[in-house]
């Protein structure tokens, strides 16, 4: 995974709240078997209406997403981080994220911000001129008129982001704490 | 031994802790991974790619699901019917080919095992209560219903699991909702968790594990507790929880893959330690009172817009808070619904009765105990029965309820995720209306442009035969012999 540092660029203002999976990635684009190519059916609901923001010209290339409360609600769809990786989305804004989203987005390198509903509002009008800047080293986010706003980010996510690591390599190497549980294991609840 | 009060979450999470990391993380150990088509092709092809095998094959089980269509699987002769949509057919044969590779035991879309993994899982006494159990699928919360710890993952999640029989995860919060009373006249285990995502909101949970207590779920059967379960995700929570208790275990016994013999005691007596300590403390606690909770159902897109069948389809300007006011508009221009429409009065063209949230025996009884000797309106254009499983199937049609639903109009399907979801042949039709047994309500869920309503299978059934979402309460049973 390549390592995230500053994110800086254009954002699509969606501003939304609960966004689910079903309009990040809909089910009809879940029967592929492979990672690539679901950004062509992201937000298929929203772009089919008029004047959306994924299909307005100032935001072509945008490489952040600003949403509402709630963001990648419902299902525990990867498909919803892949297409968002696939449409080059590399970082979301929203006061809220659904844990399984999240946990998803993160495994894909894809940073979810968490910031108080005031600082979102102030972000997405920024965003609808201005490109807007990311930095997870010092977990701020910044615009051209001097805003800053800090978040909180889970330090072991923090460290895995800002390194490119491998969760499942990491966890391999804990093989022998593994194995040392499954003993106990079986020795205690042999019936699973 | 740690002698302060636990809630069952800590003591099923303090059981499978492997590594407790300095920040609080742990590495938790997870007893059983179910695997379905959807979610699993793109984890089984980066272990391929990595050169890595799953640590314990054992401990998983795949079934087909989410792609199948409802209609028969096998012709005249006994041969299997193949699958026209070529990318359905492709993710069918992928778990085909990756199953048995990496050596992971697979129920056949045909064989009479086969039905929706969550269905699946209890069913087959594969789910236990106090064991972690994943799947990548968000209802996967349905198995807390028998007491375990049960939580939908992504499809880097499965990679981690297969691999490594871990994952990495934060503590969750623990929320308790109380649910004490009794409850009235044809209120149902989904008008139960419907309420109480209305009550807490679709974020309501983030971040929490919910624990379900109090008399209602004591009392609850134990396919009601699943029901609940399942929904635990629309109100945000990554699991839901109730304390497995001697239902439970009654439910389990001689299940197929549910421990035997002597093991069978060891783990009855494991299990009942589980409950909640007196004195344990919750992060949050909702009190219900049973006798508020009406059969109700959504009438927008989300789950948290919930409604009593008495009532009325909302202002947006009646709720405080200014984005759910532009939620709600849209919901209602999606919806096609008017303000001040009663629920009563508003018409649908499709009834879905089934998916993990509502399609074990008990709700096919429920829905056919409406649909007895009623037909189905003329305006209704599709009404699908869907059983959760070739066993349920079986033992509905042992009943004769396939009868009642098929004199009353209904049409009788093989088991699958059907309607609830766009991805097999059964779709609502845009601008259409459904009643529907499943679990989400977002746009475009049951089919590009499709409107849903989330009701209990009574009331399913009560909108097949009166062509309206309806009360159930108003419909008097019919006799068993008419």
């Amino acid at each position: 995974m390549k390592p995230v540092h500053e994110i800086q660029g254009r954002a699509y203002p969606l501003g939304l709240k609960n966004v689910d999976t079903d309009v990040i990635i809909p089910a009809h684009y879940l029967k592929t078997i492979t990672r690539k190519g679901l950004g062509r059916g992201a937000f298929e609901t929203i772009r089919a209406q008029p004047g959306n923001v994924f299909d307005d010209a100032e935001y072509r290339g945008a490489n952040i997403l600003i949403a509402g409360d709630n963001f990648g609600c419902g299902s525990s769809r990867e498909h919803a981080a892949w297409a968002l990786d696939d449409m080059g989305v590399e970082a979301v804004i929203a006061p809220s994220f659904s844990d399984i989203f999240s946990g998803n987005a993160f495994k894909n390198g894809i940073l979810t911000v968490v910031l108080p509903q005031a600082a979102v509002d102030r972000l997405l009008e920024v965003a609808k001129t201005h490109s807007i800047s990311i930095d997870l080293e010092h977990q701020s986010v910044t615009t051209p008129f001097q805003d800053r706003f800090t978040f909180e980010i889970d330090a072991f996510r923090r460290h895995c982001l800002l390194n490119g690591l491998d969760e499942i390599g990491m966890t391999l190497a804990r093989d022998a704490a593994i194995t040392a549980f499954e003993t106990s294991m079986a020795a205690e609840r042999s019936w699973l | 031994m740690s002698s302060k009060p636990r809630t069952l979450y800590e003591k099923i999470w303090d059981a499978h802790v492997v590594e407790r990391r300095d920040d609080g993380t742990c590495l938790i150990y997870i007893d059983r991974h179910l695997i379905h088509e959807v979610t699993s092709p793109q984890a089984f092809e980066a272990l391929r790619v990595a050169g890595r095998k799953l640590r314990r094959p054992d401990l998983s089980l795949a079934v087909p699901d989410h792609n199948l269509p409802t209609t028969p699987r096998v012709d005249a002769e006994g041969r299997r019917m193949p699958i026209t949509d070529p990318e359905s057919a492709g993710q069918l044969a992928a778990l085909e080919r990756n199953a048995p590779e990496f050596g992971v035991r697979y129920i056949d879309a045909t064989a009479i095992e086969q039905g929706i993994v969550h269905v699946v899982g209890p069913e087959q006494g594969f789910s236990l209560p106090g064991a972690t159990i994943v799947c990548g699928d968000s209802h996967t919360a349905a198995h807390g219903g028998i007491g375990a710890l049960a939580f939908g993952i992504g499809t880097s999640e499965i990679e981690h699991v297969m691999a490594t029989q871990t994952l990495l995860l934060a503590p969750s919060k623990t929320m308790e909702v109380r649910v004490e009373g009794r409850l009235g006249a044809g209120v149902t285990p989904k008008d139960v968790i419907l309420h109480i995502i209305g009550v807490i909101g679709a974020a309501g949970g983030t971040g929490y594990v919910i624990e379900y207590t109090g008399n209602v779920f004591r009392e609850m059967s134990v396919e009601g507790r699943l029901t609940v379960c399942n929904m635990s995700i629309e109100g945000g929570a990554r699991a839901g929880l109730i304390a497995p208790d001697e239902a439970t275990f009654a439910y389990l016994k001689g299940r197929p893959m549910a421990p035997s013999g002597d093991e069978w005691g060891k783990a009855v007596a494991w299990w009942r330690t589980l409950a909640t300590d007196a004195g344990a403390a919750y992060d949050r606690t909702v009190a219900i009172d049973a006798a508020e909770i009406a059969p109700c159902l959504t009438w927008g897109t989300s789950p948290e817009d919930v409604v009593p069948i008495t009532g009325t389809v909302p202002e947006p300007t009646s709720f405080a808070d200014p984005s759910k006011q532009v939620a709600a508009q849209k919901s209602l221009d999606y919806m096609g619904l008017t303000p001040g429409t009663r629920m009563e009065d508003i018409p649908v063209e499709n009834v879905f009765i089934g998916s993990c949230t509502n399609s074990r025996i008990e709700d096919l009884r429920a829905a056919a105990a409406i649909a007895r000797g009623r037909k189905v309106a003329a305006n209704i254009r599709q009404a699908l029965v869907v059983p959760g499983s070739g066993l349920v199937k079986r033992q509905a049609e042992e009943e004769g309820l396939d009868r009642v639903f098929i004199d009353a109009g209904f049409e009788w399907r093989e088991p699958g995720c059907s309607m609830c979801l766009a991805m097999n042949p059964d779709k609502v039709p845009p601008g259409e209306r459904c009643a529907s047994t499943s679990n989400r309500n977002f746009v475009g869920r049951q089919g590009p442009g499709a409107r849903t309503h989330l009701l209990s299978p009574a009331m399913a059934a009560a909108a097949a035969v009166t062509g309206h979402l309806a009360d159930v309460r108003s419909l008097e049973p019919v006799g068993a012999d008419a």
